[in-house]
């Protein structure tokens, strides 16, 4: 038997949730004012996720940076591995929002994408 | 060799160095800071006292007469901003209003013109904000708003213009006599000069000691104040002095002759002669203390605050001209209030003790006018469109609150002495002064230092030094 | 300078969203000014995501939430003018702007939608009292350099304020090799959405200090330390209580202000306490035909409702322009009382007004577990209520015109809140 106390973020109340695990199985989740909170617990403590958004360099560009993201969620124990990944990444303008800057990062099986047009220069 | 080495770039070493170089002589001013007008010159009231504080035959009262007299054909010949707007010393019912008599015979006595006492019915009128319980004012017609920035900028620029050498990043460490002559040794060279000029501010007390057998003391007393929004700038018109009281000196509420209003100073002495940070006890104080005179004063626009320094000499007065002790050496030192006000008269004094003692002739070449950084608002539309045309980078705004164009930046890198740093460009341009606090300009000013220098961006400071702004490349610090 | 029916002041998400409304309301001259080198504004530095859930029922982040609005106004061919200040606005709707290519120039417009943004409160502002070394930034001045120079400002970090912007910087500092040291805010509660709590501090073990603030930054050339202490009920530093934290910035996320210089210069009446023009239901500041929506207007929780209100300004303005300013209009004030700080709008027009209109405010502090009442006259007419309310989120109530007509005479509406 395991527990676990984390902060709904699903409203402003920000209730405090215990969740009680046994075998990584949740077997209770308390605290929470609403079925919401229920939910938020689970995913939280069995599998946290979090898209990871920031920015690399463009060559050529109208602007020097383009920003991007994971096109879908990630492990949140690897924010700091996707950021590291895209520390020397230079992309070339003209960048289109949802370009591919990075296939399958990290073999997270997810892409990180531009989320900003930059024209060439 | 030099003639003379000025030590301190402050408004009075930069006033001296611009009346000195009306003459044929070899100078060059000393400056620790990366630009001039960097201690006590940049954080002040801003305002040219009419005179009558002074004791009658002090220096301070003849300075102070003299500059203010001087200020505003000085004003128009360096083209700097100045605005004679007028002072009140208030006095309130439950103060000496004998006070302002002797006050006002002071001024007499020191030669201010114009001085009169007036009742509340007539000041009301004249200042609706005035506080309720003020009955009665010493009226100073004369009294005016500078700005010391520019004030200190165009001596030197003009200074400059007219052959003066600069060093700045120049921090004095020794001084010694060499025969009639001294030697300077600086972080950066040795300079050496047939006389000093000093005019380190806080500092000159040191400096003077490094050379003399006659020795200074300066105190540093500072001062806070609060700087607000120009939608309060119409709070008062006038500066709006208080009677000295138990409560002590008082505080000021002026406008600035850009529209801001300035509420301050605190008076505290302190031991720390770099401590120019701002207290919660002083800042707090400001509220309380400028409500005697004046009410309502919105401190919900202020939009930043600092302190500066005052030296304070152990005798109370000015300090001018050469040493009895050590030829050679001209003191200007002890240069508190009324420092402003009197530094061109401070400046045209010891040039001429300078120039006596090295029989300096005067230089028929001497341009005394200078022209400031062009203020397009002062254009009408055509002939702005004219200057966007030729200079498109006019029509470009970097800072938003104060309407600051990119050209007026870039005349402000490019122009002698030009500036090399943030507060720099403040200082000559007013980008980042207004109410953002250079929130939305920084960026591009840095940007703009940057490609016109050329600099790397990690090289662009606040205001010299270690003042970095930025670290590295993102992931990479 | 041709002359434009529309002229629309700030190219961000107000902007954008209210020159699409008007030109789907049928006006065709419509001119957008942008001080900026591009169309989006601020959203442009927002790269972290979480916008448009409302609107598009999707999480994007602000270039991508911006590019939708620009593609459409780029579709509709709405013309715009980039890197143009404007530099005064009259009572009659002379707009003069200035840029490198045409100078200063004027544009007599038959109305005016004024969408400038906000600005951040500076240091001053606050009166935090110490040294005034390089390293003190707002935290948006911060968000520019890392999002769109690619520049870090600092390496060890104290941000002052738990606004969003705060928050989202600490985690971005924090992901790009930063040490985010701590996050003093002066209120017994943070100003930010828990989500961003969790999600920027949590994560990262980033500490929240609530009812702190700084006291002294110490530093000559670059910040060396700042120091914050615990605050009172009065929000007064309590002596004894300081905490010392060696750093090389400070950052700034301390409120936002409404940047309505140029609405004082038009003579628009600006409210004292959301400090953006007062308007009626159409969004129509004091002013006939200038219009006023997003940040401007009043600070905004969430972008999604600055697309909404200034799609609604846009509708308005094409109204105006196509029928002019409607006489005698009858037009009720709302009180905002009992822990309602402000409403947007200020007034309601029952006989003018759309079918319904939505009426957005803050609170004043917490509350838990109370309602939002509203009140035609002495009349309670809904009741609406809410586990919890905070300051940092705006809240809404919507007013149905029928409801207002079926109201007979009454001379004011009323919101408050009350016990549930």
């Amino acid at each position: 038997m395991e527990t676990k106390n984390l902060t709904c973020i699903n409203c402003p109340m920000g209730c405090a949730l215990t969740v009680t695990l046994d075998n990584g199985e949740v077997t209770s989740v308390t605290g929470n004012t609403c079925k919401r909170g229920d939910i938020y617990a689970r995913k939280e403590v069995t599998n946290p996720t979090r898209i990871v958004t920031s920015s690399v360099r463009v060559k050529g560009g109208e602007i020097p940076m383009v920003s991007c993201k994971t096109k879908n969620d990630i492990p949140k124990g690897m924010i700091f591995d996707i950021t590291n990944a895209l520390c020397n990444v230079e992309v070339s303008a003209p960048v289109k929002i949802g370009d591919v800057i990075i296939e399958n990062v990290l073999d997270t099986g997810v892409d990180i994408i531009a989320t900003k047009n930059v024209a060439a220069i | 060799m030099y003639d003379a080495a000025i030590i301190g770039a402050g408004v009075i070493g930069c006033a001296i160095a611009r009346e000195l170089s009306r003459y044929n002589v070899k100078a060059c001013v000393i400056e620790r800071e990366e630009d001039v007008c960097c201690g006590t010159s940049k954080a002040n009231s801003a305002i040219i006292h009419a005179g009558f504080d002074a004791k009658p035959g002090s220096l301070k009262a003849k300075m102070n007469v003299r500059g203010s007299q001087m200020m505003e054909e000085l004003s128009r010949e360096l083209d700097f901003p100045y605005r004679r707007n007028g002072s009140l010393v208030v006095c309130t019912k439950d103060q000496d209003d004998k006070k302002l008599d002797a006050l006002l015979e002071q001024g007499l006595k020191n030669g201010v013109k114009d001085l009169r006492i007036l009742e509340r019915n007539e000041l009301i009128k004249m200042e609706p904000n005035l506080s309720d319980d003020v009955v009665k004012a010493l009226f100073a017609p004369t009294g005016a708003i500078v700005c010391p920035f520019n004030m200190t900028i165009a001596f030197a620029e003009n200074a400059c213009d007219n052959g003066i050498e600069f060093f700045l990043n120049t921090n004095v460490e020794k001084i010694e006599k060499d025969g009639e002559n001294f030697l300077i040794s600086t972080n950066r060279n040795t300079i050496e000069t047939k006389t000093i000029i000093n005019a380190a501010g806080v500092y000159a007390d040191s400096i003077n000691n490094m050379i003399n057998t006659h020795k200074y003391h300066i105190t540093a007393r500072r001062g806070e104040y609060n700087l607000l929004d120009k939608v309060a700038g119409n709070h008062v018109d006038k500066t709006i002095f208080q009677l000295p009281s138990k409560m002590g000196k008082g505080v000021l509420v002026t406008p600035t002759v850009h529209g801001n209003l300035l509420v301050g100073p605190t008076a505290e002495d302190i031991d720390n002669k770099e401590g120019v940070n701002t207290t919660l006890n002083g800042l707090g104080s400001l509220k309380q203390t400028s409500s005697l005179s004046v009410k309502d004063v919105p401190f919900r626009e202020v939009i930043t605050a600092f302190a500066g320094l005052r030296a304070h000499e152990d005798g109370g007065d000015f300090v001018l001209g050469e040493s009895d002790e050590c030829k050679g050496l001209f003191n200007a030192l002890g240069i508190e209030s009324p420092g402003l006000s009197s530094a061109p008269a401070i400046g045209e004094f010891i040039a001429k003790e300078v120039s006596n003692k090295l029989n300096l002739e005067l230089d028929p070449s001497f341009n005394g006018t200078r022209k400031g950084i062009l203020n397009p608002n002062t254009l009408s539309i055509e002939e702005r469109n004219e200057l966007i045309k030729k200079h498109p980078e006019y029509g470009t705004i970097i800072c938003r609150c104060e309407s600051i164009s990119e050209g007026e930046i870039l005349d402000s890198i490019h122009r002698t002495l030009g500036a090399r740093s943030l507060d720099a460009i403040k200082r000559r341009t007013r980008a980042g002064m207004g109410r953002c606090q250079s929130g939305f300009c920084s960026p591009r000013t840095m940007e703009i230092l940057e490609r016109e220098i050329p600099m790397s961006a990690f090289d662009v400071t606040k205001s010299g030094h270690g003042s970095k702004l930025i670290f590295g490349y993102n992931k990479r610090v | 300078m041709k002359n434009y029916d529309l002229v629309i002041i700030g190219g961000g998400p107000a902007g954008l969203a209210a020159a699409i409304s008007a030109k789907e309301s049928g006006i065709d001259s419509i001119l957008i000014l942008e001080r900026d080198k591009e169309l989006g504004g601020i959203l442009n530095q927002c790269i972290h995501n979480g916008f448009g859930l409302h609107t598009f029922n999707e999480e994007l982040t602000g270039p991508e939430y911006a590019a939708r609005f620009i593609d459409r106004v780029l579709e509709l061919g709405i013309e715009y003018k980039l890197n143009t200040m404007v530099m005064d606005i009259t009572k009659d709707k002379k707009v003069t702007a200035m840029n490198r290519e045409d100078g200063l120039f004027s544009i007599d417009a038959k109305s005016v939608i004024l969408a400038m943004g906000c600005r951040e409160r500076p240091r001053g502002a606050l009166n935090i009292p110490g040294y005034r070394p390089a390293g003190i930034y707002s935290a948006g001045t911060a968000q520019r350099l890392v999002n769109i120079e690619g520049y870090m400002p600092g390496r060890k970090v104290v941000i002052l304020g738990s606004g969003d912007i705060g928050l989202i910087m600490a985690r971005r500092m924090t992901l790009e090799g930063a040490e985010v040291k701590v996050v003093a805010e002066i209120m017994p509660y943070s100003g930010g959405l828990k989500r961003n709590i969790v999600q920027c501090l949590d994560d990262f073990n980033i500490p929240l200090k609530l009812s702190h603030t700084v006291v002294d930054i110490e530093g000559k050339d670059r910040v060396s330390a700042v120091t914050i202490a615990k605050v009172d009920e009065h929000m007064k530093p309590i002596p004894g209580t300081e905490e010392r934290y060696e750093c090389d910035t400070l950052l700034l996320s301390v409120g936002l202000l409404p940047e309505n210089e140029l609405s004082r210069q038009s003579g628009v009446e600006l409210s004292p306490i959301h400090r953006g023009p007062i308007v009626n239901d159409s969004l129509e500041t004091s002013v006939p035909g200038i219009f006023a929506c997003g940040n401007v207007l009043h600070v905004h929780d969430l972008v999604d409702f600055v697309s909404k209100e200034a799609s609604q300004a846009g509708k308005s303005a094409a109204l105006y322009i196509k029928n002019g300013e409607k006489e005698n209009s009858i037009s009720l004030p709302i009180n905002a009382v009992d822990g309602v700080r402000y409403t947007v709008p200020e007034f309601i027009r029952p006989n003018d007004m759309e079918e319904s209109v939505t009426v957005r405010f803050r609170v004043g502090g917490v509350f838990k577990k109370c309602a939002i009442a509203t009140y035609f006259g002495d009349t309670l007419v809904s009741k609406k209520k809410r586990p919890i309310m905070a300051p940092g989120e705006m809240e809404q109530v919507v007013i149905k015109k029928s409801d207002l007509l079926n109201a007979g005479d009454i001379k004011d509406i009323t919101i408050k809140i009350e016990e549930a």
